[in-house]
This record gives C-alpha cells, sequence and structure tokens, in this order.
C-alpha cells in the first residue's frame, strides 16, 4: 500500500517528520460543509464579464485558519473556451487563491460562483462533484499507485464507464499508456504532471484548475505540456492556471492575473498584460 | 547429516513457520491501522485477544452441543462470529473515541496514547469475561503426520511432527493473505484505501469518503486480528496477558518491514519468528548430527533462554530502527 507518501516535489511544504503528512494546515477538506445555500447579496463591484463567468472567485479575503488574510479583495475566473492564467512573483498568494476558489479555506469575504450557483459554501468534495476539477501544485499524484489507478482514482465519484474517458487520456497522454502499469512515483517529472492533469480530467470537469503544471520541468517537456493544456481548452473546458513562466503563460492566456501580495495588481488579456510596460518592467524582467 | 536436517525442520523450520504466519497476520493488521489511521494502534494484542475470546466461547458452546468438524478444530465455525465480535467492538471504540480525535485531525502521539487507554479497556473487557487463565479449546485430531509414523517410515533417529494447527495456521495465513491483496489491488474499494494511505488530501480531492476507509479498514483489522489471534490460541493457549505481550513482536515484525507496506508486514513476521525459534532454541542436538563426535559441544548452543525470546524482537528492531528506519520494503519512517 504505501511506499512513503512524499514525492520529492514539496517545495513550499515543510516536512518536519513522519507524522507531519497528515496533509497541509488548511481547514480540514475531510469534514464537508452541507447545503449549497445561496447568498443573495451580490454587492460586489466586480466587472461585468466576472460576474457573469462561469467560474468566478470574487473579491476573496481570508487565510490559513485564524492566521492573518493572505488574500485580499482577491478576484480570478475563467469562461469556456478560454485560459486564464494567474501569475505573480513567489509568496503572492497565487496557490492560496486556488485554494480559495477550490473551497480548502475559509474566505472572511468575497465568494465563488460556479456556473451561476454560488458555492461559497460547497466542500471541496462537493466542488469536485460539482463539476470541478482540480490538480495542486504539490502532492498531486498518488505515488504508490500506478498511473492507470491514478486515473481510475480521479474517477472514483463516477459510477458510468469509465474506459472512453481514460482513453481520452491516453490519447491527449500517449507516454501515459505505455506506463500504464508502472507506480506513478517511478516516472520523470513531466510524466508525473501528465499523470496529475490525467487524474483531474477523469472525472470529465465543467472546469479545470491547474497549480503550476510546468513546475521542475525541462523547457521542452513545458512546451510539450502547454500544447497539451491548449488542447483540453480547445474541448470547451475553461482552464484556469498559475504559471511561474509568466511570459509564455500570458502568450497563450485569453485572461491574466498579476497578483502582488495577495491583491490583484493588474488585469487584462494575455497580449494586454505582455505590452504593458509596468508589467513587464516588474514582472517579465524588462 | 538428514538427522539434522530433519531436527532443524522439526524444532525451527515448522514451529518458526507457524509462528511467523501468526505475527505476520497481526503485524498486517498494525500496518493497516498505520498506513491508513496514521498511528500505532497498542491495542491490537487486546483486540486479537477479545476477538479469540468471542471465538472460544463459542466453540465451547458448539462443542457442547456435539457440534464438530470431525479432525479439524471447531473453533474454525467459531471464527466469523468472533470477526463479528470485534468488528463490533472496533467500529464502536472507532464512532465513540477515535472519530472524536481524528475530527480534530489529532496528532498521532495523541491517538497512540488514547489507542493505550482503549488496550486497558479491550483488557479489562476480556479478562472479566473469561479470566485471566490459561484456557484451551483445541479439539480434532491433533498430528497431521508424528513423530513416531515419520521415524517408522524413514527409519531416521529423528522424527519430524506436523501438528493440526501448525498445518492450519499456514494454509490460513496463505489463503487470508491472498485474499487481502486481491482486495487491496483489485477492487475499487481497496484501492480508493492505497490512495488515501498514499495521500489523504489527493483522496478527499478525488471523492474518496474517509470515514468510509476507515470503516472498511477495521472491518479487515478485526478479520485479521481475530484470524491470528485464533491461530495462536490453537497453536498454543489462550491466555489474556499472552496475547497483550505478542504487542512487541508484531511491532517489531511490522517496522521491522516498514510501517504501512503489507509485503513488509509478512517478510517482518518471519524474520521475527525465525530469529526468535532460532536464537532460542538449543541447537546442540543439530550439531551432535553434523560435526564428528570430538568436537560435540559441550553446553546446549542456546544463545538465548526462552525467558529472553522478546529480547531478539527488541534487538531487531533497535537495528533496524538504527540502520534504515523505514524498514525493509520502506515503509513510511517512524
Ligand atoms: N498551508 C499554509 N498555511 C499557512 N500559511 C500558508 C500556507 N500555504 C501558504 N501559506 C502562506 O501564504 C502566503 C502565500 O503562499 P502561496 O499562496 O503558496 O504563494 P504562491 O503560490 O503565490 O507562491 C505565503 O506567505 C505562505 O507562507
Ligand atoms: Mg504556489
Amino acid at each position: 500500500m504505501c511506499p512513503p507518501a512524499r514525492d520529492g516535489t514539496t517545495e513550499d511544504e515543510p516536512v518536519t517528520d513522519a507524522y507531519s503528512d497528515r496533509g497541509n494546515k488548511d481547514r480540514s477538506i475531510a469534514n464537508p460543509r452541507d447545503g449549497a445555500s445561496m447568498s443573495s447579496s451580490l454587492k460586489g463591484e466586480a466587472t461585468p464579464s466576472t460576474e457573469t463567468a462561469f467560474l468566478a472567485g470574487i473579491d476573496m479575503t481570508g487565510g490559513y485558519g485564524r492566521g492573518a488574510d493572505i488574500l485580499h479583495a482577491c478576484t480570478v475566473s475563467v469562461d469556456p473556451g478560454e485560459i486564464a492564467v494567474i501569475v505573480g512573483p513567489n509568496g503572492a498568494g497565487k496557490s492560496t487563491a486556488m485554494k480559495a476558489v477550490f473551497g480548502m479555506l475559509d474566505l472572511r469575504e468575497g465568494r465563488v460562483v460556479l456556473d451561476g450557483q454560488d458555492i461559497s459554501r460547497l466542500s471541496p468534495q462537493d466542488r469536485v462533484a460539482a463539476g470541478m476539477g482540480f490538480v495542486p501544485q504539490v502532492r498531486n499524484i498518488f505515488t504508490s499507485l500506478t498511473v492507470e489507478e491514478n486515473l481510475e482514482m480521479g474517477a472514483f465519484l463516477r459510477r458510468d464507464d469509465i474506459r472512453p474517458t481514460m482513453e481520452q487520456v491516453y490519447d491527449l497522454f500517449p507516454i501515459l499508456r505505455d506506463k500504464r502499469r508502472q507506480p506513478a512515483g517511478e516516472l520523470s517529472g513531466g510524466q508525473r504532471q501528465q499523470v496529475a492533469v490525467g487524474r483531474a480530467l477523469m472525472t470529465r470537469p465543467k472546469v479545470l484548475m491547474l497549480d503550476e503544471p510546468t513546475a521542475g520541468v525541462s523547457p521542452i517537456v513545458m512546451d510539450e505540456l502547454f500544447d497539451r493544456i491548449i488542447e483540453v481548452s480547445r474541448t470547451g473546458i475553461p482552464i484556469l492556471m498559475v504559471e511561474q513562466n509568466a511570459r509564455q503563460a500570458l502568450e497563450i492566456a485569453d485572461r491574466g492575473y498579476v497578483l502582488v501580495q495577495g491583491r490583484n495588481a493588474f488585469t487584462g488579456t494575455g497580449r494586454e498584460l505582455l505590452a504593458d510596460p509596468e508589467v513587464r518592467k516588474s514582472f517579465l524582467g524588462g | 547429516m538428514l538427522n539434522a536436517l530433519v531436527a532443524l525442520m522439526n524444532f525451527v523450520v515448522i514451529p518458526a513457520t507457524a509462528y511467523g504466519a501468526q505475527l505476520a497476520l497481526g503485524a498486517l493488521g498494525v500496518t493497516l491501522i498505520y498506513g491508513i489511521l496514521r498511528f500505532s494502534n497498542f491495542a491490537h494484542g487486546d483486540t486479537m485477544a477479545f476477538g479469540t475470546m468471542v471465538t472460544i466461547l463459542l466453540t465451547w458452546a458448539l462443542q457442547a452441543a456435539g457440534v464438530s468438524l470431525g479432525p479439524l478444530p471447531t473453533a474454525l465455525i467459531a471464527m466469523p462470529v468472533g470477526i463479528l465480535g470485534a468488528a463490533a467492538l472496533l467500529l464502536l471504540t472507532d464512532r465513540f473515541v477515535y472519530r472524536f480525535y481524528r475530527a480534530q485531525r489529532a496528532a498521532p502521539v495523541i491517538l497512540v496514547i488514547v489507542s493505550m487507554g482503549v488496550m486497558f479497556v479491550y483488557n479489562g473487557l476480556t479478562r472479566f469475561v473469561i479470566g485471566v487463565d490459561d484456557q484451551r479449546f483445541a479439539d480434532g485430531e491433533r498430528f497431521i503426520l508424528s513423530a513416531n509414523a515419520f521415524r517408522d517410515w524413514s527409519g531416521l533417529d529423528e522424527g519430524l511432527a506436523l501438528r493440526t494447527t501448525q498445518a492450519i495456521t499456514i494454509v490460513t495465513a496463505i489463503i487470508v493473505v491472498a485474499a487481502l491483496f486481491w482486495f487491496l489491488n483489485r477492487t475499487r474499494t481497496g484501492k480508493s484505501m492505497r490512495a488515501f494511505s498514499d495521500n489523504e488530501d489527493l483522496a478527499l480531492l478525488s471523492g474518496i469518503s474517509p470515514e468510509r476507509v476507515v470503516m472498511v479498514t477495521w472491518l479487515l483489522v478485526a478479520a485479521l486480528a481475530t484470524i491470528a489471534g485464533t491461530l495462536y490460541g490453537l497453536d498454543k493457549t489462550f491466555k489474556p496477558f499472552t496475547y497483550f505481550q505478542l504487542l512487541l513482536p508484531i511491532f517489531a515484525a511490522a517496522i521491522v518491514g516498514g510501517l504501512g507496506s503489507p509485503i513488509g508486514a509478512i517478510a517482518g513476521g518471519f524474520i521475527i519468528a525465525f530469529a526468535e525459534v532460532a536464537i532460542t532454541y538449543p541447537l546442540r542436538k543439530i550439531l551432535s548430527y553434523l560435526l564428528p563426535e570430538a568436537w560435540e559441544p559441550a553446553g546446549l548452543v542456546q544463545l538465548l533462554a526462552t525467558e529472553y525470546k522478546f529480547a531478539v524482537s527488541f534487538i531487531i528492531l533497535i537495528v533496524v530502527l538504527l540502520i534504515r528506519p523505514t524498514g525493509l520494503f520502506k515503509g513510511k519512517a517512524v
């Protein structure tokens, strides 16, 4: 069952001892909060495109547990057929924003809307069931399970035939078909990221969230992964992703968000941001 | 030469294999709990005692009613009920004790202490119902192959005996382990348990229900503990204190193999059992067949007295923890 769960990619998760792999210190995602109560107040002054977006985290303010706020009125959104990219310096709160959209931390203010429904009070599991797929930045595969078992676990909530979806994932990432009987922990960095994305696709999500899908892979593999992500996006699935490689990411972004210290510093289409001298100077190295 | 081999088989290999199978089943329970619930369950020995006690009580009732399996022990019929009894006890404990701490995401150290409390409760419960003394409940044919029969057949000086309980232990252990591995590797629920053990957060993001995984784990543990306990009781005798003492070799087996690794638990069980039996068995007899008469050892060539058998587990445990803390099969570091 259990070669160690650590998979060597735990860059922003300090490992203290064996017992610390109880998971992160986020609000327990094991305690589903029931019922999607519709929030009625629509006070936010968000731009129209955000208000009506398929998936939107609007004016999100909050942090981990009882700690200080990390996000300050942060807003991100994405529509079908689009790729929305969040960039920003290390520690800006990009991953935190993703977790907030996925319900893994308590929001003090703001809300999350999916397909016109306020889902702010849904547990992460319920959000999976509602059609959201999430690939976390770290520990995003089951290292001791085979590639195929990883995909099966991605489809755990489904009761119908998952073979066709699995074939689609294998068509998207052909290398995974060859390696399907191998423990996922034995694969290279790029292949692991493919497993992680494949696992999330197995639920046939209505929206896909990727936190640094190209972290730690070579430039060639990175281009390859971007191509695959664009391919997924072409099938109509909206993609919200965080990227370290800001320039490349913004080139394929329909929407771009520059996050600084938990706040939206710049927002626009990817092309607008790439052209913005301020953004170029501060975040793209001139 | 042949005599030496037969003596080795008779006094070391066969008993150690049976004992190893019992330890392996016990260690599998410990390792499953560690893999899924992330703590070392000190109540495991007493869980084994409780399941065995239920089995024994029913066995006596069946024996009184004249039910029997012929050459096989009646306890085999009673064992499923013993498993149900242990399962009920474990699920109740989980509902009223462990779940509370799980909801708080309590540190494993706290759960270990809690399990010690649970251990004392189980301990008292078993003693209260069945008493502290030795209980015998084995019946049926005692030997499959008796020493005398073997001597007559082979013409050797040494006899080779195979007790029914030893054979049953080994056969049952093989079946149980095969079934367990099939379950963990082939079924949806089993795979979800492995996934949960591997990466709890991602399992939750995949929609795997932790409470269900935990429940199935306790059911498996109940079965493993009761079977291990009953086999041990049949092979030796049933005495609650002995089961508490078994904790040490069982934990040693699980840790040596690598906590959280089922294969490791099995390997660890046999390593501990063979070491314990070989080191505490007087090797003089075996050597006397191998060495020329002049070299025949004066003493018993017993490396450690039987009273110190637990020291063997302990030493192996310490050595492994020093050299390879994750165990032979790379479990989670302790
Ligand atoms: N699990 C956590 N618990 C408490 N604080 C955290 C946790 N994860 C991240 N933080 C803090 O939140 C801030 C933003 O981190 P993060 O969202 O990971 O940044 P980014 O992904 O942009 O690099 C950092 O100051 C970090 O220390
Ligand atoms: Mg991050």
